[in-house]
């Protein structure tokens, strides 16, 4: 299935967001998500369906002014 | 310290604040003189973002392990937001990472000067205030635009002194001074534009609680050094506004007593 993942286009096996966190190496780092503008917290992640074309923010703590 | 609103503690949204110096992490040459330039700088609270981790690094997690060893307060930031959507999604991702309901809001409405968005900041503003979110507004020294934050729940004001990273200093002293005298009780911290410590030590000779600055420290040739006189100056400026200045004049008024003085014929 293709979605977008950071703004790269990715071919995942993934069906959850939950899933694609596995599969994308994220599970024990601290990451915020988003799937389509839209927040969802941590634990709604396995419940939140990946679909064909959605587009997901995995974001982490960086620096800020 | 005529007045006991400035016999109080600095303190925003219930949290006393020792320091009045709140300081960003990005632009600094190394990890190693980012943290040295924080401990030299005293500040008590960092802006911090959120943002795509880039490759395989996991610069993200070493970076946070950094701030949190430090034992720093964290305001995280919507930068580079440009819609309410962004900024409020950015919001919501900050508070369960960085477990603060503390948001610095950003709404950028143009790329030259980065000024914010006011329009888009107090409807954004409004949302999240409304979810829990103690907000940090960016906003301009318009005055209407504040009244209009604090109407949507912020209880503090950051309004710039100059574009973001640009170093100017107090663009229009006139608009900040009318902020602090209009509204006298609300923490106002200066974010933005500030270049030197003077350019820190007016803002707070005005008033102002508190400075953020991020780019004059971190672009500075030894950042560590300007910390440290960033934290003076906050530290001056404010013992300065304490102490009521003294009027200007016109004209010169000797300093040294006239009676006495040699040479001259008494009456």
């Amino acid at each position: 299935m293709l979605i977008r993942v950071n703004g790269k286009e990715l071919d995942v096996a993934a069906v959850t967001l939950e899933s694609l966190l596995r599969e994308l190496d994220y599970t024990e780092a601290m990451v915020a998500t988003a799937v389509n503008q839209t927040f969802v917290r941590r634990d709604q992640r396995s419940a939140t369906p990946l679909r064909t074309g959605d587009q997901v923010e995995i974001l982490v703590p960086r620096q800020g002014g | 310290m005529s007045e006991d609103k400035d016999a109080r503690p600095f303190a925003v949204y219930g949290t006393t604040l020792v320091s009045r110096l709140f300081i960003g992490t990005a632009q600094y040459p190394s990890p190693s003189v980012l943290s040295d330039a924080l401990c030299a700088s005293g500040a008590e609270v960092v802006t911090v973002s959120l943002r795509r981790e880039s490759g395989a690094s996991r610069a993200g997690e070493h970076f946070w392990t950094l701030i949190r060893e430090q034992g720093l307060r964290v305001l995280p930031n919507t930068a580079g937001c440009r819609t309410v959507k962004e900024a409020v999604t950015t919001a919501q991702m900050a508070r369960e990472v960085f477990e603060t309901s503390w948001i610095k809001l950003e709404v950028i409405g143009e790329d030259d000067t980065l000024q914010p968005d006011v329009f888009g900041l107090v409807e954004a503003a409004g949302i999240l205030s409304r979810e829990g979110f103690q907000v940090f507004p960016y906003t301009t020294d318009d005055l209407v635009v504040a009244e209009k934050l604090l109407a949507a729940g912020c209880e503090v004001l950051m309004p710039w002194a100059a574009p973001i990273g640009s170093g100017r200093g107090l663009n229009n002293p006139y608009a900040l001074r009318s902020l602090r005298g209009h509204f006298p009780d609300i923490p106002l911290i200066v974010d933005a534009g500030i270049g030197t410590p003077s350019h820190a030590v007016a803002a707070m000779e005005m008033g102002y609680d508190a400075i953020l600055l991020n780019t004059a420290i971190a672009k500075a040739g030894d950042p560590v050094a300007m910390a440290r006189a960033f934290a003076l100056g906050v530290e001056a400026g404010r013992l300065a506004y304490l102490s009521q200045p003294m009027e200007p004049r016109d004209m010169a008024a000797p300093s040294t007593p006239m009676s006495g003085l040699a040479f001259r014929d008494t009456a």
